[in-house]
């Protein structure tokens, strides 16, 4: 059931993030929320883009949809699609960006379908909307798409509140690859549901990129399913990229302090009971240095006694 | 034979357990104010953890996990059965609500530290309240204040902390404190509900290895309710599996995980994202584990003259070596499918068999 681990990807890039860097404004002080990121994602390839709460990864998403409002700014850096500057874009050529070419599913999909609508309905306004189809033959798609998730065409006359959350959820991603976008951005889709349905979901995801051959950038605080879907991936922390590289080599051999904590976060299924350390309680990292490349495709932002990691206190606790 | 086969007390090994719980059961009215139905959320269940035990229960949302601890921590009132500390029934004992005493006895750690602890007081007031109503405070100001030092310094906090307000700290810490603020009426038992699912990946290790510190040098008895396999493998002795409102499976948490026996287990099993096992989704054995846990027709067990097998009860069968402690509920006993359907909270992968589910059913 995998992609290929190997043959991802063309050298193409759809999607080239350079130096993104995006500042909260506030009238007497602003923060910076993602500084100076870079990263571009293949053609057909899975992006992995881990991280905590707060660390910008979310931040990172609706810059690319250019969906952040004040007083969130991007202040640097520039994002372009497939050779088009997506920063400098007209709203009419926003409008067509969003969906056709890049399309997004939240993580919570109770709120990112209308609870007054039917399902149905929901999904012939894509069609009516952007690709122009009569009413009838919107119809007709909208059934299709649902099969294509495995939901029962019926079900278009159901409301988002009869359905169960695997199956909203399966609904919001039939929606997002309505009109076939080169570039999905799933952000947390799983975060909501119970393992079961979590894998299923995942490997609906795989299925239908591995059909459409559409880029991913997928972004979870879950390693695990991060290492297990993506072909490359990075790790964010504070606003900025410490590691990058395949996902394989992320997992075999974090490089980064934050890289090898986020990884003791989950115990192993199988094999002994070892104790882990996560990260301890109060520790920081400051000011992290630019990415160097420690071997071919991995790239670790260098860290050690020089760069100062404040707050160490609190050990106790968690390196028992 | 029923249950009575294999009662939890003989589970438990020796001497009394810490807690333990027999044939507990939960209804919920549901309809109007004239109504008559109820759901079943919880059905004859029976659980021990020993003194020192750590136990996981483990299941999806809607398993009645969250149930059975509100039930424990007397926060409901079970519709039947018994609740055991130390050999008493506290239901008798306390019949109305839950006494102090039963309180210092059993405390519990909940989910949300960012709305357990009320923003409005120090941390300093959470732990001397626990101290004062429960007495623990030692006599005198200065015992009171080393016991808070001590308190925070057990947790892996700093005693500068006990004058912070909640918003001060992060979600590890708070957590911490609430863990704290358990420790201080010395209980026997702590009931913890997913306490770690609201925090940051990073830190969540640090707190299950704070409870198992806790477990380790004061001997506290806990049960750890998770939705997280792993953090129940690395985490508990013991692990028991809850399925529409029953357990359905026991055992060592290794030997568990490694040998699940009902299908329901597996299908928990296999769920898991393990990059160790990357692509071993098979969406034929998913439909087949479904199938068996929803419609299950024949059971493992049935057949072998040692093991009793029913349809109509609940039956529990050994797995392995009885001396493991390793039982599972005989997978012919299904006691409701809509309950089963609504723990199991998802649809078909089959597309030739839409919507089983019964509560999902878009009204025609």
């Amino acid at each position: 059931m995998t992609i290929s681990q190997v043959s991802f990807g063309s050298h193409e890039p759809v999607l080239d993030v350079k130096d993104l860097t995006v500042k909260y404004i506030g009238d007497t002080r602003s923060t910076t929320a993602v500084q100076r990121v870079s990263f571009s994602i293949g053609t057909g390839e899975v992006f992995g883009l881990a991280g905590e709460s707060g660390c910008g990864k979310s931040t990172i998403a609706n810059s690319i949809m250019r969906l952040l409002k004040d007083p969130a700014k991007i202040a640097g850096g520039s994002i372009s699609f497939g050779g088009r500057d997506v920063l400098a874009m007209s709203p009419e050529e926003l409008r067509r960006f969003r969906w056709q070419d890049v399309a997004m599913v939240f993580q919570s999909a109770m709120n990112s379908l209308n609870p007054v609508l039917t399902i149905g309905e929901q999904i012939v306004d894509i069609f009516t909307t952007h690709a122009g189809y009569s009413r009838k033959e919107s119809l007709r798609r909208a059934g299709e798409l649902l099969e294509l998730v495995r939901i029962d065409p019926a079900r278009l006359k159901s409301y988002p509140h009869q359905l169960s959350g695997g199956m909203r959820q399966r609904a919001v991603i039939a929606m997002a690859v309505a009109l076939k976008p080169s570039l999905l951005i799933l952000d947390e889709p799983t975060t909501a549901l119970d393992v079961v349905v979590q894998q299923e979901i995942m490997a609906q995801i795989k299925e239908l990129q591995r059909e459409l051959g559409f880029s991913v950038l997928f972004i979870t605080h879950d390693m695990s399913l991060m290492v297990e879907l993506s072909h490359r991936m990075a790790v964010m922390y504070g606003g900025r990229i410490v590691e990058t590289a395949k996902a394989q080599d992320v997992y075999a051999n974090p490089r980064h302090p934050y890289t090898q904590a986020l990884m003791g976060a989950f115990p192993p299924l199988t094999g002994p009971r070892v104790p882990l350390t996560g990260l301890p309680d109060g520790v920081k990292f400051r000011n992290i240095p630019d990415l160097a490349e420690v071997a071919p495709g991995h790239l670790v932002a260098p860290f050690g006694d020089d760069i100062p990691v404040i707050d160490s206190v609190n050990l106790e606790g968690a390196a028992r | 034979m029923s249950h009575s086969l294999m009662t939890p007390s003989a589970v438990a090994g020796t001497g009394t357990p810490a807690l333990e719980i027999r044939g507990l059961g939960k209804s919920f009215p549901v309809g109007g104010l004239f109504s008559r139905d109820s759901v079943r959320a919880l059905h004859g269940v029976d659980l021990a953890i020993g003194s020192g035990e750590i136990v996981a229960l483990v299941g999806e949302s809607g398993s009645g996990k969250s149930t059975l601890a509100r039930c424990i921590a007397r926060l409901e009132k079970p519709s039947s059965g018994e609740i055991l500390i130390d050999g008493v029934d506290v239901l008798k004992r306390d019949r109305f609500q839950a006494s102090r005493a039963f309180r210092s006895q059993v405390q519990m750690v909940f989910q949300d530290p960012f709305g357990s602890l009320n923003p409005a007081h120090r941390i300093e007031h959470f732990l001397r309240r626990s101290l004062a109503i429960h007495g623990k405070g030692g006599g005198s100001e200065e015992a009171t204040r080393r016991r808070l030092e001590e308190l925070m310094t057990t947790v892996g906090l700093e005693a500068d902390m006990l004058n912070s307000y909640p918003h001060e700290l992060s979600g590890g810490q708070r957590q911490r404190v609430a863990i704290a603020r358990a420790l201080a009426v010395e209980p026997q038992v702590i009931l913890a509900d997913e306490p770690t699912s609201m925090l940051d990946v990073s830190v969540r290790i640090g707190v299950l290895n704070l409870m198992r510190k806790l477990r380790d040098e004061q001997g506290i008895s806990m049960l750890y309710i998770t939705h997280d396999l792993a953090s129940a493998r690395y985490l508990a002795d013991r692990t028991a599996v809850m399925f529409a409102g029953e357990p359905v499976e026991e055992g060592e948490s290794l030997d568990l995980l490694a040998n699940p026996a009902h299908p329901y287990t597996q299908l928990l099993v296999s769920a898991v994202p393990d990059p160790a096992r990357a692509g071993s989704y098979d969406p034929v054995r998913r439909a087949e584990l479904r199938q068996a846990v929803m419609a299950s027709t024949r059971c493992a067990f049935d057949g072998d003259p040692n093991q009793p097998c029913s349809a109509e009860e609940p039956v529990r069968h050994h797995v392995g070596d009885p001396a493991s402690r390793h039982w599972v509920r005989c997978h012919l006993y299904r006691p409701w499918a809509a309950a089963g359907a609504h723990a199991l909270a998802s649809e078909p992968t089959n597309p030739s068999h839409p919507a089983s589910n019964a509560q999902e059913e878009a009204p025609a």
